[in-house]
């Protein structure tokens, strides 16, 4: 059972870092033109280098 | 303008030449002043479309950043301020994309949805920290026991109460508010029943006992939120849609100062004020005709299709449209005083009536709250005085509340209105109120009012043959040279007709009146009754006279809009009564209803009249949907039980009704009946589901046989039928 003294803190920090990670998407505004998003990836307009 | 008269004015002081001078950097600084500009673009639906659209507005001098957002059909531009929005709409025109103007400061509001945001944010975390409870929790059913289940209860109740404090703060605020009211909702079992929850299950881990219930207070937390999203999302999405609508006017007016026009916003216009009204364009203010004579199309306002005359001296109405000739207007009421807002006042007494409704989640409330407190307290004290057990019977009457919290009521409602909503809006149609789909559910009578609703608002030539084809080929010569909207009727028309328009000379267009020519050496006029020297008629008609020949009439009729008969006659198969009530002159009503078959019809109906028609409906037991347009039908739009109004119309129509018909089409308002009453139904089947779940659920929490186990099942499982049995209204 020793075993669960690293796994769950490794399962509840790998669930933290998905927790951040949303919450970073949602202050970023990246959910406001969802059908936008999906649309713009075949668009080839910055496939050299990012937009600046 | 200030950069070229500086220039020719340098600095007295030859060092300062090199520099440019003050007023040369305040003109600099006027210039990088940046303005927002807000365009719709009702046609984009690709990455070519938004490329193509990025890639012409960038390319515009004076524009800093252009976006496209394809969600909401519009682009977002950041601009110099001597750039014109109306340039833009030119641009994007050329190169094949539909756009108006918007009004930044409508939209505003919408543009970033906090709320929604906000309710997102709490789903996150309950559902993650409910996803690693129940990993905890499984563990423990799986035969965890001693030390590792005490230790497994103390890490949940370490992620439990920091989430649920976070998470349930909607809750616990709607529960508190209504508390200090006196008053029950549904948020307030919720509330206990996650706290009592939480509570118990911090005891219970504290005296190392079996059973903690953190993972049924965190799924609890996280489908009601779920509920409570869909709900908002399903609001927003009409409320931004209806906005948009609102924002497509945008305010402006010309104001003439010492004679030079300058553009102003309408809310900056005073008393005084001399305002230029642009032939097509609808007055801002109420007021005096200085100058100009023109025509004025009232039907927004009155319901009449015949246009008035208008010369200097006449009283003017804000929400009035010239057709004519330029006017220019004194103002004598500008902004909230104008009669149009007057008349937006009416609106909100009759408002009043509408709240008058409870939802169904209002009513089941009602019912249930009171229900499930008693029953929980009832089991507590019938445990307490069998085993005179604090602890055993404050654990029974916690998981009585949990397994009755009303989760799988939480998603009934707004589940199923998310779908139909959803439906209806792909139909066209837009549902601004949150109970519109179950009054519009109880409907038995609908109201229609006739211009702009039952017709499209534009005249057609109704007589055409009655004349000869030699003056229709006049007449059609005349027409081409005006813009007017009987002429444009009678070019169309007679074009279709294969009509070759005559030779004529000199063509002089007399604003308010008519135009006039030269054909063959005589004078050839097309114009109103006075002006030709005929009778004035009781429908909209025009006249043409060649030479001294007897006057020749042209009628004209109101255009059915598209699906108007195909409406009435599947309102009346589904056995509902169709009345008719217009401002509108008797002959083209009754014209109309018998064209569509309606029988019961009024003509000359004043605002009150309307208003007191659906009144004495309303009172004689009828459900009324109310279908308008104008500014005549506010006030018994607002006084129905239920109100649609299209798109075109005023703005204080569609705010005082409760659904927004977006297309042309009048069909979808038969559909929307069928829709609203299949989406009542399944509310109240997902009630019956729910009920059912604790008919069999709660005794088993009663005589203590309830786990957290069973909980966790009997709770997901309820909720995931209740939404599955929404989706199948899509």
């Amino acid at each position: 059972m020793q075993v669960l003294t690293f796994l769950i803190p490794i399962s509840l920090v790998l669930g933290g870092l998905g927790l951040v990670g949303f919450v970073y998407t949602l202050r970023s505004s990246q959910y406001d033109d969802p059908d936008g998003d999906s649309q713009r990836i075949l668009s080839d307009q910055w496939d050299d280098h990012p937009k600046p | 303008m200030t950069v070229a008269i500086s220039r020719q004015a340098p600095s007295a002081c030859p060092a300062c030449v090199a520099a440019p001078t003050a007023e040369a950097i305040a003109a600099r600084a006027e210039a990088l002043k940046d303005t927002r500009i807000a365009l719709s673009l009702p046609t984009i639906h690709c990455s070519a479309c938004i490329s193509a659209v990025e890639s012409a507005l960038n390319a515009y001098p004076g524009v800093k950043d252009a976006r496209v957002n394809l969600t909401l059909k519009r682009a977002n531009v950041d601009a110099e301020m001597s750039v014109d929005p109306a340039d833009l709409v030119g641009l994007l025109e050329g190169i094949g994309y539909e756009a108006h103007e918007l009004d930044v400061a409508t939209i505003q509001s919408t543009a970033t949805d906090k709320a929604g945001r906000d309710l997102l944010m709490r789903l996150a975390v309950a559902g993650f920290a409910s996803m690693n409870v129940m990993l905890l929790s499984v563990s423990v059913w799986a035969g965890a026991a001693d030390a590792t289940r005490d230790m497994f209860h103390w890490i949940s109740a370490a992620i439990t109460l920091p989430a649920i404090g976070f998470s349930g703060q909607p809750f616990f605020r709607n529960a508190w508010k209504a508390l200090s009211a006196g008053r029950l909702n549904m948020d307030v079992p919720i509330t206990l029943a996650i706290l009592l929850a939480v509570v118990m299950s911090v005891w219970e881990t504290a005296l190392s006992g079996h059973h903690a219930y953190f993972d049924a207070a965190l799924t609890l937390t996280f489908f009601l939120l779920a509920g409570r999203y869909l709900d908002h999302r399903t609001r927003a999405v009409a409320r931004s849609a209806a906005e948009e609508l609102a924002a497509l006017e945008v305010p402006r007016a010309i104001r003439i100062t010492d004679g030079t026009e300058q553009t102003v916003a309408a809310a900056d216009l005073r008393i005084g004020d001399m305002v230029l009204v642009r032939p097509g364009s609808r007055c801002p203010v109420d007021g005096e005709i200085v100058t100009g004579t023109s025509e004025l199309d009232r039907s927004l306002l009155t319901g009449e299709t015949v246009p008035v005359a208008a010369a200097p001296g006449q009283a003017i109405s804000a929400g009035e449209v010239n057709l004519t000739g330029p006017l220019t207007i004194r103002a004598s009421a500008v902004g909230q005083d104008t009669s149009l807002h007057r008349m937006a006042d009416l609106v909100a007494i009759a408002e009043s009536g509408r709240s008058r409704y409870t939802s169904l989640a209002d009513r089941a409330a009602k019912l249930y709250a009171p229900g499930v407190h008693i029953l929980s307290a009832l089991s507590f004290v019938g445990w307490f005085i069998y085993s005179q057990d604090l602890r055993t019977s404050l654990n029974i009457a916690a998981a009585v509340l949990i397994i009755t919290c009303p989760c799988a009521l939480g998603l009934a409602v707004p589940a199923v209105t998310t779908a139909a909503s959803g439906r209806l809006f792909r139909k066209g149609m837009l549902i601004k109120h949150e109970t519109a789909l179950e009054r519009l559910a109880t409907v038995d009578t609908v109201v229609f009012d006739k211009t702009g609703t039952l017709t499209e608002g534009t005249p057609v030539l109704s007589n055409l043959g009655d004349q000869s084809t030699a003056d229709l080929e006049i007449a059609l010569a005349l027409a081409e040279g005006s813009g007017h909207p009987l002429s444009r009727a009678i070019t169309s028309a007679a074009r279709a007709a294969g009509i070759k328009p005559a030779q004529i000379t000199d063509i002089t267009e007399r604003p308010g009146q008519g135009t006039e020519a030269n054909w063959r050496g005589q004078t050839v006029r097309l114009g109103r009754n006075d002006w030709i020297g005929a009778e004035a008629g009781d429908v909209t008609s025009a006249w043409l006279r060649v030479g001294t020949n007897a006057p020749v009439q042209f009628r004209f009729a109101d255009d059915l809009r598209a699906g108007a008969a195909e409406t009435i006659t599947a309102l009346k198969a589904a056995g509902k009564r169709v009345i008719l009530l217009s401002g509108d002159s008797d002959a083209p009503v009754t014209d109309l209803a018998n064209r569509l078959g309606i029988d019961e019809f009024q003509a000359n109906c004043l605002p009150q009249t309307k208003l007191a028609t659906i009144e004495s409906l309303s009172s004689s037991g009828a459900h009324v949907l109310m279908v308008g347009d104008g500014l005549n039908d506010t006030a018994a739009l607002a006084a129905a039980d239920v109100s649609i109004s299209p798109a075109t119309a005023l703005d204080a129509a569609r705010v005082a009704s409760d659904i927004v018909l977006l297309g042309r089409d009048l069909s979808p308002v038969a559909d929307s009946l069928v829709t609203a009453r299949k989406a009542t139904s399944r509310i109240k089947e997902n009630f019956r589901i729910a009920t059912a779940y604790n008919v069999i659920a709660v005794p088993l929490a009663i005589i203590g046989l309830a786990t957290p186990l069973i909980a966790a099942l009997a709770m997901s499982s309820s909720s995931i039928i209740v939404s599955l049995n929404a989706l199948r209204l899509r």
